[in-house]
């Protein structure tokens, strides 16, 4: 193994880069190291690059976990390239470990001759002893497979910041900027973003932006200037191949924001959104309290309960009522959701899921939560259930649920989940213009009029709003007549209430897109179903196989409930069936159950996404035997 | 040229609805009932602008009887489903309805909330310390000792005060009446809701059929005048068949005791002057529930503050001042983007 002890004058120009088609780094260290910030920054620059990317930040549950712990490694991971990047990647090929606990938890899945950058500064035996090495990893060996780019990281930004004359603590604070301009040197980004972004997050400390500056550019001259070990000279991704038209990294959060924005405008709706702080649905309440100003109210209610009630409350007074939170959260609002579609009222409730039972693993992401979001409400309670397949399907996904939840009067339910949440994407900027209204025409002719008058065809009932005048009425949870929308304690009213209520949802299948192939033919040997955030390991693993020959076809769904009504024809022309999810197999059993079709489940539920290999040797498996 | 309508003078019975009134003969829910259809017509409630929104229980079937907007919701959370109305539509005269249950054990949480958020609407609770509509087991408000089916050798549980409760919440209005209070109840009604912000009216219920009486040693009439002290600002706080007692403060102990005057008058004796604003008078006004003590009723407490709604509404105006030319567009166009252009 190599180690870089002193600068050496060896230059590199960018033609003697190594092409590479694509590339998957991984930031680690301590959650105190701003890691999040760092992959943040690449990743703005690589977008910039012109490269398609996929992110996963992978953080740890508590705020400020202990120092140097394993399981206070926060790390980011970011999958760039070339070509149509589909997931956040599966073994990295550059990993920057800034202390020994990162490079416990991470350095497993670095694959054999990746690149490895080790802050030798962090690896005293008090850090090595909290990481659980018995010994340093640097010279016995354990590192061999790997290509090791050892620098005392802390040292050298120390150095390159001292003419600042910060604290210790302060300058220290500098070293995910210098590991960040070492990995700009590496994939030859510009540094331009970050500097700009620091000038501005610390504008009243100029001397804190500059030192930040300065760790950067002292990392990025290392680069320049040193001689790497094994011939690395730094390495080129040309620009992806993506279609022309403006671009921005998005976020499943953001672009779930503005997707709600955008269809309450278009339903011509102000929204109320009402939430609970909880991990990891909150940071949509905050990109909406930004937003107040667009028609947007947000409220934090007391509790998950509280949260949904008052949502559905300004439904009820004209509003269109979002409330979002988590699997845990969702349990607590169920008996309102109840409430939303008996007395049908149009709703959206976000599920953001994480990993279960109870609390789980919070900051995890999971599928879990299909049952909850089509079966988990008492009685025959029947509701409309989206699903998201990546951060910027989010928009179209949070328009397709207020124009659902208007005209049919009923809630919506949209899953996502923390890893859609979280990730970031290069999106193509929709045009604002391009979408078709579809107001909500409240009802205020009186002749008539009661509560519960259907339209014929979609069999939602009429919304009527408190302040209209001469259409006073009231409604609640207890049963009411079909003919007249007063209480009815009547069994036959009850028998046939129940069948509108279901058959009203599953009208909506005429109002939703037949289910579409992703990849592949209509019909063949196997089609590999999925939905949410699965999409880009099923959609990578499916594409590669059919370059190898392999009859796999990709199909994913985004109405949960109801399905589309082709699915079940579509799933049949297949010979088999393989459903990847990450849970113990709850659309499979949904399947099953509505179409009586053999189907194989893939399940994976470590709170990690699939590894793109993992779904391949699936679908090898099956095709295979 | 048109003839304008002379705008039509509502009664009470305007505000009644078609719906058979389903509570036990007796129930002090009628009562109650038309003291606020008599409110309504004293204060010209504009029916399509006025909605009464319940949780669940006897209490709750009551927006089913007032010819207004009216939502039965679900078990403790009308307070949240009013909150939500009123940031949907400012505009709109809230009335939120329960009973002690509702409001006081399983919605406990929402009281306090829309109480200490000053949520511009009125919270009428029908204290008659039982559950009714699950027939008759002890409630929150039910007495120690109070036998039930839940409690067959009695209650162990301590009852909660809700006028002291809601005080706690940072309360700005607090008022306790009695079902049976014809001639005051509407009064305390419409002070209530000429309040701006969250008021809070106590009203004492009697169940006929799982808690009868439970209030008769303060509103029968051989006792009533001994036992009820009618809070009016201004006015010292005298009681009595013979309006000769009073309440005057134990400076020594920093308690009320009940103090009998004579010709000198109660301002001799001590006797303290009502001032609704007063917080700390209030709170032992609002406490006093043993037998040595009357129980007060009308206004206990009212003191105005900022509510809820004009709070939301200077924060959107913020809102709108900083981002005049934010628009959604310029939202997703902000911060880094770069274009892709036909190879």
């Amino acid at each position: 193994m190599t180690k870089i002890d002193k600068v050496l004058n060896a230059s590199t120009d960018a033609s003697s880069r190594d092409e590479l088609e694509s590339a998957v780094v991984r930031f680690s260290g301590d959650s105190g190291d701003g890691m999040q910030l760092t992959g943040g920054q690449f990743t703005e620059a690589t977008a910039l690059a012109g490269n398609d990317l996929s992110t996963f930040p992978d953080f740890p549950a508590e705020i400020r976990a202990p120092v140097g712990t394993t399981f206070g490694v926060s790390s980011f991971q970011i999958n760039f390239g070339a070509r149509r990047i589909m997931t956040s990647g599966d073994d990295f090929d550059v990993l920057v470990a800034m202390n020994p606990a990162a490079l416990k938890v991470e350095m497993s899945r670095l694959r054999k001759g990746g690149l490895l950058i080790l802050d030798t500064g962090t690896f005293n035996d008090r850090n090595l002893a909290k990481a659980g090495f018995d010994k340093t990893p640097l010279d016995d060996g354990t590192l061999d497979k790997f290509r090791v780019v050892a620098i005392d990281i802390s040292a050298m930004t120390l150095e390159s910041v001292k003419t600042f004359e910060l604290s210790k603590k302060e300058a220290l604070r500098c070293k995910n900027m210098w590991a960040l301009g070492f990995v700009y040197w590496l994939f030859g980004r510009s540094r331009k973003t970050t500097q700009e972004w620091l000038t501005g997050k610390f504008a009243s400390r100029p001397d804190i932006a500059n030192a930040n500056i300065a760790a950067m550019n002292a990392g990025h001259a290392m680069g320049e200037t040193a001689e790497l070990p094994d011939g690395i000279h730094g390495f080129h991704i040309a620009p992806a191949d993506i279609a022309p038209g403006l671009y921005r990294t998005v976020t499943g959060t953001e672009a779930l924001a503005w997707g709600l924005v955008k269809g309450a405008e278009l339903a011509s709706l102000e929204i109320l959104f009402a939430s609970y702080p909880i991990t990891p649905a909150s940071p949509l309440l905050h990109s909406l309290a930004r937003m107040q100003h667009l028609g947007v109210t947000t409220f934090q209610a007391e509790d998950e309960i509280a949260a949904a009630c008052a949502a559905i409350g300004a439904s009820y007074a004209g509003a269109i009522g979002i409330t979002s939170s988590s699997g845990p959260g969702i349990a607590l609002k169920g008996e309102a959701i109840g409430l939303a579609l008996s007395a049908e009222l149009p709703m959206i409730i976000v599920n953001s899921q994480r990993g279960g039972p109870s609390t789980g693993l919070p900051t995890k992401t999971e599928q879990s939560d299909l049952y909850q979001a089509v079966y988990g409400r008492n009685a025959d309670a029947p509701l409309v259930v989206l699903s998201t397949r990546s951060a910027s399907d989010c928009f179209e996904v949070g328009i397709e649920a207020v124009r659902l939840a208007t005209k049919y009067m009923t809630p919506v339910m949209l899953l996502t989940d923390g890893y859609i949440a979280n990730a970031a994407e290069p999106w193509r900027l929709p045009d604002l213009d391009a979408y078709t209204p579809f107001p909500v025409e409240f009802r205020t002719e009186k002749e008539g009029f009661h509560p519960f008058l259907r339209d014929d065809k979609t069999l939602a009932r009429v919304w009527a709003k408190p302040g209209t005048p001469d259409l006073m009425h009231r409604i609640g949870g207890i049963e009411r007549s079909y003919d007249t929308g007063h209480i009815s304690y009547d069994p036959d009213n009850h028998h046939k209430m129940t069948k509108v209520r279901a058959a009203k949802i599953d009208g909506i299948a005429n109002d939703i897109p037949e289910q579409q192939v992703e990849l592949g033919e209509a019909s063949g040997k196997l089609a590999v179903v999925g939905w949410g955030s699965t999409y880009g390991p099923i959609n990578r693993a499916v594409d590669n196989l059919q370059k190898r020959g392999k009859n796999v076809a990709h199909i994913h769904l985004r109405n949960i409930w109801p399905l589309p009504k082709n699915l079940g024809a579509l799933l049949r022309s297949y010979e088999q069936v393989l459903i990847p999810e990450m849970n113990n197999g709850q659309l499979i059993t949904l399947l099953k159950a509505e179409y009586l079709i053999a189907a194989k489940g893939l399940n994976k539920i470590s709170g990690q996404p699939f590894r793109i290999s993992e779904i391949e040797d699936a679908i090898l498996e099956i095709l295979e035997n | 040229m048109n003839e304008l309508t002379p705008p039509v003078k509502r009664t009470a019975k305007d505000y009644a609805t078609d719906q058979e009134v389903r509570w036990c003969p007796g129930c002090g829910d009628y009562a109650i009932l038309k003291a606020v259809q008599k409110t309504l017509a004293d204060i010209e409630a504009d029916p399509a602008n006025t909605v009464f929104v319940s949780g669940i229980g006897c209490a709750a079937r009551f927006p089913y009887y007032v010819e207004t907007y009216g939502f039965h919701t679900i078990h403790g959370r009308a307070p949240a489903f009013a909150t939500g109305i009123k940031l949907a539509n400012p505009e709109l005269d809230v009335w939120v309805v329960g009973g002690d249950g509702d409001m006081l054990s399983i919605g406990g949480n929402h009281l306090m909330h829309v109480i200490r958020r000053n949520v511009d609407v009125q919270v009428l609770l029908f204290n008659n310390e039982i559950y009714g509509l699950t027939k008759g087991q002890a409630s929150p408000t039910s007495r120690a000792g109070t036998r039930s089916p839940s409690t067959p050798l009695g209650s162990v549980d301590n009852p909660v005060s809700a006028c002291v409760f809601v005080l706690g919440a940072g309360a700005k209005f607090v008022a306790r009446g009695v079902d049976t209070q014809q001639k005051d109840l509407p009064v305390i009604l419409k002070r209530a809701h000429q309040h701006k912000g969250a008021s809070f009216v106590e009203i004492l219920q009697n169940c006929i059929v799982y808690n009868d009486g439970v209030f008769a040693d303060i509103t029968e009439k051989a006792v009533a005048a001994d036992r009820q002290v009618v809070c009016e600002h201004g006015k010292p706080l005298v009681f009595g068949a013979d309006a000769n007692k009073g309440l005057k403060l134990n400076r020594d102990t920093l308690s009320i005791e009940v103090v009998t005057f004579g010709e000198e008058g109660p301002e001799a004796a001590g006797v303290l002057v009502h001032d609704e604003t007063n917080r700390t008078l209030a709170g032992m006004l609002a406490a006093m529930d043993d037998h040595h003590l009357p129980v007060a009723l009308g206004v206990i407490y009212c003191s105005p503050a900022a509510s809820y709604g004009e709070g939301v509404a200077a924060l959107k105006a913020e809102a709108h001042k900083r981002n005049k030319n934010a628009d959604l567009a310029s939202i997703m166009h902000a911060g880094h983007t770069w274009t892709v252009s036909d190879a």
